[in-house]
């Protein structure tokens, strides 16, 4: 199934770029390629939108379609990121608590927000939700990581399970928030659960893309050290590499680029997942073509998803993260079965 | 010239080894033999700089070892472990290459192409290039990571000598591919190697080895050369069974005879 293909890259860059291109134009209203080009026209001339569908497309649906990239390209980064630290195809960034631990501090903010003296609320602005929610994601994934900590090393088992058990309790404390809220409270803490996009912003764009250009940078770096860990943490050992700093690092780039993300548009499941198996069976696992690839198909399902999100009931938008579990599932099982995945003990064969 | 001196590493207040002193030459095949438990991988694991909290020293040309770091070492010494398994596919090429990882940043230059290409040559491994590594058999597998073994000290460092250290590198190999391995193995110690074997066949340890090495719970019971070292007695002691000793006609070495 393994081949050496030298376009793979270049058609996935073309293909997502004609996905952008479609998803700014497609929407509640429609945009035409002549006003994307005079609304950025105008926009980089200073000049106020000419029309509505110029104002939607600069100020709407291109943020909107720019972040929804960058989330996705983040997530299935991370869950390339933490599959080949824990050498297990099951991991995904929600494991460790981030996405939790994330989620219980938003909720947090939903019921709680009237009780914060206006100080805060007047020095955060439309951001503290996210703050709150990034504090929650790093707290939750700080605390797996110590409780999982041994003797200065960190064991794969010991993480999964400690990471288990502190999305529980996350869990129940965002169950908690949400039995306490009153009904507007409860759906916002609802639809941050399943993720969403209307809220998008240049700013978000601006903060999430600089956090994702720097991480992914990093991430490149470490694309040959993360494939020694694929013959294990000894081997890894003998070819140079200290498979414990490593680890830490890693963890550490992925932890603030998921927490960062996740704090804007919620919580969206199984992009981690999916993606770096759609990849790992397509091409293989050698990290320094699996990385850029998971960041192009990545940005673009995620840009498809939020295209149908926006489209299946227009006017109305389904939360995101409802269309990523819906067909991602699925497509995740089939993928498994037809590659044998699941027949082989223990194994992962393509 | 690797030396360790006076080697201990307990796990849990049991002694796994005890006080091992020994010195390992350059263009010699070491062959370490004991039974199962007697602490044979781990001592390997010690001196190739694996494990860590162990009481002794272990040098490397008169350099602690402890002193090295993980990745300059990595550019001389190469070590085949136990039946290293990937955990997601990967092309037989790739995994030859990260044996040259140490010696490049990012991209692999001209010559650890070059490199990577030979050794797969000389395993006769060409057919396989681009296949899933998960799919081979277990020895095939063995044999692709003999080679990214191989290619991590393929050529000759500047200074100091080369140390490859093989962990029971035979064990799911065919009766002609146990002996090409240790053909190939032998052929580096002609290149001012430190070459050091883990292994379970007596007799085809004999046929190999420049010395033999033997090790009974942790303790180090002879070191020299076949002829010097082997007796009925000491297999008697060291694996408790009776052995016969003859004479093999063809090599003109011993030949153990079991029962």
């Amino acid at each position: 199934m393994l081949k050496k293909n030298k376009f793979f890259i270049p058609v996935l860059i073309i293909l997502l770029v004609a996905v952008l291109i479609c998803a700014i134009a497609f929407g509640a209203v429609s945009i035409l390629p002549s006003e994307m080009f005079s609304s950025l026209k105008h926009f980089f001339q200073g000049k106020n939108p000419a029309n509505i569908y110029e104002g939607v497309f600069i100020q709407l649906r291109l943020p909107r379609v720019l972040l929804c990239a960058v989330t996705g390209a983040i997530l299935a980064v991370s869950g390339v990121l933490m599959q080949g630290l824990f050498r297990n195809p099951i991991v995904e960034p929600g494991l460790v608590g981030t996405s939790a631990g994330a989620a219980l501090g938003a909720s947090f903010v939903f019921v709680m927000a009237p009780t914060f003296s206006p100080a805060i609320k007047s020095i955060t602005g439309p951001l503290l939700v996210p703050i709150v929610a990034f504090i929650g994601a790093l707290l939750a994934t700080y605390i797996v990581y110590a409780l999982a900590k041994n003797a200065k090393r960190v064991s794969i088992m010991s993480l999964l399970l400690i990471g288990i058990a502190i999305n529980a309790v996350c869990l129940s404390g965002t169950g908690f928030l949400s039995y306490i809220a009153r009904d507007p409270q409860a759906r916002s803490i609802t639809f941050w659960n399943l993720g969403t996009f209307s809220g998008a912003s240049w700013q978000q764009v601006f903060i999430v893309g600089t956090v994702a250009a720097i991480i992914f940078t990093f991430s490149l770096r470490y694309s040959k050290q993360l494939n020694t860990l694929l013959l294990g943490e000894e081997e890894a050992g003998y070819l140079g590499v200290d498979a414990d700093k490593l680890k830490m690092r890693v963890m550490l780039l992925n932890t603030a680029m998921v927490s960062v993300a996740t704090a804007f548009v919620g919580v969206i499941s199984f992009m981690g997942l999916i993606v770096p198996h759609v990849l790992r069976l397509l091409i293989d696992s050698d990290n320094k073509k699996l990385l850029p690839a998971s960041m192009l198909l990545g940005a673009m399902l995620l840009v498809l998803a939020d295209m149908c999100a926006r489209l299946l009931l227009a006017p109305a938008e389904v939360p995101i993260g409802i269309i990523t579990s819906l067909v991602g599932a699925p497509v995740f099982i089939v993928l498994l079965k037809r590659f044998n995945v699941l027949n082989d003990k223990g194994g992962y064969n393509a | 010239m690797l030396k360790t001196e006076n080697i201990s590493y307990r796990v849990n207040d049991k002694l796994i080894l005890n006080g091992i002193s020994t010195v390992f030459k350059p263009g010699e095949f070491n062959m370490i033999l004991g039974p199962n438990g007697s602490g044979k991988s781990t001592f390997l694991k010690v001196f190739s700089g694996e494990l860590q909290k162990y009481n002794g020293n272990v040098f490397y040309n008169d350099k602690k070892i402890a002193l090295s770091k993980k990745e300059e070492l990595a550019k001389y010494r190469a070590v085949m472990s136990q039946q290293p398994e990937l955990s997601f596919p990967l092309m037989v090429e790739e995994v030859v290459m990260m044996g040259r990882y140490p010696h490049f940043i990012f991209n692999p230059n001209k010559k650890d192409i070059s490199i990577c290409n030979q050794v797969i040559e000389r395993m006769n491994l060409t057919s396989f290039k681009e296949r899933n590594y998960l799919t081979l058999s277990g020895g095939e597998k063995q044999r692709v990571q003999y080679a990214r073994v191989l290619a991590q000290i393929w050529e000759k460092p500047t200074t100091g000598y080369r140390y490859l250290f093989l962990d029971e590198p035979l064990n799911s190999l065919d009766i002609n591919y146990q002996h090409e391995f240790l053909q190939i193995a032998k052929e580096f110690t002609n290149n001012d190697t430190v070459l050091v074997a883990v292994m379970h066949d007596i007799n085809l340890a004999i046929q190999y080895a420049d010395n033999l090495l033997f090790l009974k719970q942790g303790q180090l019971i002879a070191h020299g050369k076949p002829n010097e070292v082997l007796s009925s007695a000491i297999i008697k002691d060291v694996f408790n069974v009776n052995a016969t000793l003859i004479n093999n006609p063809i090599s003109g070495n011993p030949l153990v005879i079991f029962g």
